[in-house]
């Protein structure tokens, strides 16, 4: 075996994760890696026989490139271990992990064979469809961390989360809904084979012998199990509801279960029927197949990584001049804590030592960091950007109290404040439905009072809004997952709606319309020494300014050591100092002091070192693949703007592609960009904000529709609502077409829906059509809706996707 | 006919033991993953064999 690094290479896909290897390749087994990590991993499984991995699915493997690899000592915590674990006997131990990444069925292998990585491992089972491994592993054997960082080393870095340390297991599966369902379709078809003498009318020996009664009580009975367990939910979500003061869907559905429970037991006793016990464990049981459904595609679609993910769990604790690990829940009040360039703030705290520059736009979307001088207050959720900071502590952490934070005012605001479509028309669905139920009992009362009971149960069965709220929800749940498999991931179904609505689309330049190839990196100026050259690159590690990351792949010394000042100033540049060394890197103005050459077709990063200018990086940008046609679709519908924050070199080019009337913007930095959309807004436009993430954050944010564009799938931006893969940017004309499409299918299924209930409901209203009717009719309504929504978001997700 | 009075009474017991063993099922965390069985499956042999099932 040999081992290899090539300069230059034409495409070449990396054997393990599929990735472009660039300049990066690495040769091992005669096959290609994008990088050591990939080739690292592939020579683990190569060693343990495990390479049937790159043959269940094409490069299945997970981007090892700059991933960061975290230490997991923490987890030896006995308090935090106690927390997470869910069985341990002292000698063997049971984990759940959430685990992300997975995304193949090679995933699934790699992860249940990891007893052959690590012999304490005793068992992992996969459970896809939730993305977790529950592992047992032998405690004399290995630990839970050494488990963590080889699940990491291989890609799959377990997701510890702030709320699984605190304790409550993130949602269980729900295994009651399933009993529920199975009780209540056990009573119900019990119920219908006893009613069948009934439904034919089966001759007199039946009616003589009183086996009616038998029948019908043995129904009565089954019937009370469903009332009491399967139906439960509705009574306690239809009385919850009434109590907070509204109207809620469950409470039609408790009301037509009760009245027509109440009527069986009637007519058993004093009439001459079996009652209506069939027609009653009917709705519970189709109602909660409907809600197993449901529950299951929201699940399916829950956003992988919400934003306590990116709370540490772990911090370094300063005592007495030497770092440690810790959790973030062991911190006490007056602990000196140590926080680095781009960590977050776990805790409320006083600012002793470093220069504070705290990005608060996770919290407030607002990305400009604000100075802090030493003694001031920090809050919790502010990201440091620049150099080291020595934090002590004010308040001890409960852990929920970041998650309150993160929780608050601005993310809150905005769900609360936009009612969707379906919320609405359901508020007022109930209220109409009532309205017609309670006129149609007091109509028939005076002169029939069978009728107008009759009329008032089928009323409220056949009127159900069921299939209006299936209707959206599995347009929602279907096309959400269309878009995922397109690489274009929604926060949530309420920002389908907002898509289809969208009238402007704001681009972001530089990484977002412009993608800039490693190999465009060009290095002019005086020649630099190795070291100058292994400054530079922990420089541009420290920033994640697309321009950074492209002249770190270019810079080939390694980046081992550590900066003793750093500072990034967005927009500009940055600067950072190490023993004996200044030095300061950035856009032409920030390092020259003014511009000179701006005919420029790149973009050019200067360096200056100990107050010499040495020389500059050019990147050439290109085009993302497709934006040219991407352009001209989309200026037929929309009306398009860039913000840029670089300089209008470009200018001619971008006025040619977009046209002469969409308006150009340069030089802005990331509050101008907002204000920009604040007036787009203001004018009662609604913006749709293509950018990075990065120094238009907060413009994402306030923008009605923020999708972030990545070119790495580990980057995610809270502040967005959507994350596109790069790749897929040339087909967002086509996401935007989906949405409205999908918003289209929710219309007509609404009319169909609606049709079928009016339909319903002058047969119901006038008090002829029988209970059982109406509960096979609400089913079927109800599934031909699901169907109905399912083949339309398909086919026009083949349309237009 | 008097004897249907017995065999309702059978079927309903017959009945009960299948609801019995579906709340078993349920219970065991059968319907907990409904896919990834589909994919273990494929897996080659030279895995079963190392593999410790409970």
């Amino acid at each position: 075996m040999q081992k290899n690094s090539a300069e230059t290479t034409a495409n070449q896909i990396c054997y393990h994760c599929g990735e472009d290897c660039e300049s990066r390749l690495v040769t091992f087994d005669e096959k290609p890696f994008c990088c050591e990590g990939c080739s690292l991993v592939y020579e683990l499984l190569s060693e343990n026989n495990l390479c049937t991995y790159y043959t269940l699915d094409q490069n299945p493997g997970i981007s090892r490139f700059q991933k960061k690899h975290d230490g997991y000592q923490y987890l030896e915590d006995a308090d935090l271990k106690a927390s997470l674990i869910t069985f341990s006997n002292g000698i063997e131990t049971h984990i759940t992990f959430h685990v992300p990444t997975m995304h193949c069925s090679s995933c699934v292998y790699l992860l249940e064979n990891m007893h052959r990585l690590n012999a304490g491992v005793i068992q992992s089972v996969v459970n896809f469809p939730r993305k977790e491994v529950a592992i047992s592993f032998k405690e004399s054997e290995t630990s839970l961390a050494a488990i963590a960082s080889l699940m990491s080393e291989i890609g799959y870095e377990p997701h510890i989360s702030l709320a699984s340390a605190e304790g409550n297991k993130p949602n269980l599966i729900n295994r009651k809904r399933l009993f529920k369902i199975g009780l209540a379709g056990f009573a119900f078809g019990n119920i219908m084979m006893l009613s069948f003498p009934e439904y034919f009318s089966l001759g007199n020996y039946f009616d003589q012998n009183n086996l009616k009664y038998y029948f019908g009580y043995i129904s009565m009975a089954l019937s009370l199990l469903v009332l009491f367990y399967a139906a439960s939910e509705f009574f306690i979500t239809g009385i919850k509801g009434l109590l907070k003061g509204y109207l809620n869907i469950d409470l039609p559905i408790a009301l037509a279960i009760l009245i027509t429970f109440g009527r069986s037991i009637y007519e058993l006793r004093y009439g001459n029927g079996a009652g209506y016990f069939d027609s009653m464990t009917g709705i519970v049981f189709f109602m909660l197949i409907g809600r197993y459904f449901q529950d299951r595609t929201y699940e399916t679609l829950s956003f992988d990584r919400d934003y306590k993910s990116f709370f540490p769990l772990s911090i370094i604790k300063i005592n007495k001049g030497i770092e440690e690990t810790i959790p973030v829940n062991k911190l006490k009040k007056g602990d000196h804590i140590l926080v680095r360039n781009n960590e977050l703030i776990p805790v409320d705290a006083m600012l002793i030592k470093g220069a504070g520059k705290i990005d608060y736009s996770f919290v407030t979307g607002e990305a400009e960091p604000v100075e802090k001088f030493r003694g001031e207050l920090l809050y919790a959720g502010g990201k440091q950007v620049g150099g080291s900071l020595s934090l002590e502590v004010l308040k001890t952490v409960s852990q929920s109290y970041l998650t309150k934070l993160w929780n608050k005012e601005v993310f809150q605001e905005r769900e609360t404040q936009q009612y969707t479509f379906v919320q609405t028309i359901s508020k007022y669905f109930t209220l109409v439905l009532f309205a017609i139920t309670a006129s149609a009992f007091f109509y028939w009362l005076p002169q029939d009072l069978p009728r107008a009971i009759n009329a008032l149960t089928t009323t409220l069965i056949i009127a159900c809004p069921c299939a209006l709220l299936l209707a959206a929800t599995f347009t929602h749940g279907n096309s959400i997952r269309q878009l995922g498999k397109k690489s274009f991931y929604l926060k949530n179904a309420s920002v389908l709606e907002k898509l289809a609505k969208i009238n402007v689309i704001v681009f972001d330049k530089t990484g977002t319309i412009t993608e800039a190839k490693f190999a465009d990196v060009v290095y002019k100026g005086a020649p630099l020494s190795a070291q100058e050259n292994q400054l530079l690159k922990v420089l541009f590690k420290n920033s994640a300014h697309p321009l950074s990351k492209r002249i770190y792949d270019f810079i080939k010394n390694d980046s081992s050591i550590e900066l003793t000042t750093f500072e990034e100033i967005p927009g500009k540049g940055m600067i950072a100092s190490y023993p004996n060394f200044k030095i300061r890197v950035g856009s032409e103005q920030f390092i020259l002091g003014a511009m000179q050459n701006a005919l420029l077709k790149e973009s050019i990063v200067y360096v200056e070192i100990n107050n010499a200018i040495k020389g500059y990086f050019s990147i050439k940008h290109v085009y993302r693949s497709g934006f040219a046609s991407l352009i001209a679709r989309l200026k037929k519908k929309f009306e398009l703007m860039v913000l840029s924050g670089d300089h209008d070199a470009e200018r001619s080019t971008l006025q040619f592609m977009l046209g002469d009337t969409t308006p150009l913007y340069f030089k802005q930095s990331p509050s101008d960009k907002l204000h920009k959309i604040e007036t787009l807004q203001a004018k009662g436009k609604v913006v749709m904000m293509v950018g990075d993430g990065l120094n238009d954050a907060g413009a994402l944010r306030q923008s009605d529709v923020g999708i972030a564009i990545t070119d790495q799938a580990n980057y995610f931006s809270p502040a967005s609502d959507i994350i596109m893969d790069g790749r897929s940017f040339g087909n967002l004309y086509r996401f935007i077409q989906f949405a409205k499409t999908s918003k289209k299918i929710i219309v007509i299924s609404f009319v169909i829906s609606l049709l079928y209930n009016a339909v319903g409901l002058f047969y119901a209203v006038q008090g002829n059509l029988s209970p059982v009717i109406a509960a096979i009719l609400m089913p079927i309504s109800s599934i031909s809706i699901v169907l109905f929504t399912t083949i339309a978001t398909a086919i026009s997700a083949k349309i237009n996707l | 006919m008097a004897v249907l009075v017995l065999l309702i009474g059978i079927s309903l017991l017959v009945a009960i033991g299948f609801l019995i063993s579906f709340f078993w099922s349920v219970n065991d965390g059968q319907y907990d993953d409904d896919y990834t069985p589909s994919v273990r499956m494929l897996f080659d042999d030279e895995l079963v064999e190392q593999k410790s099932k409970k």
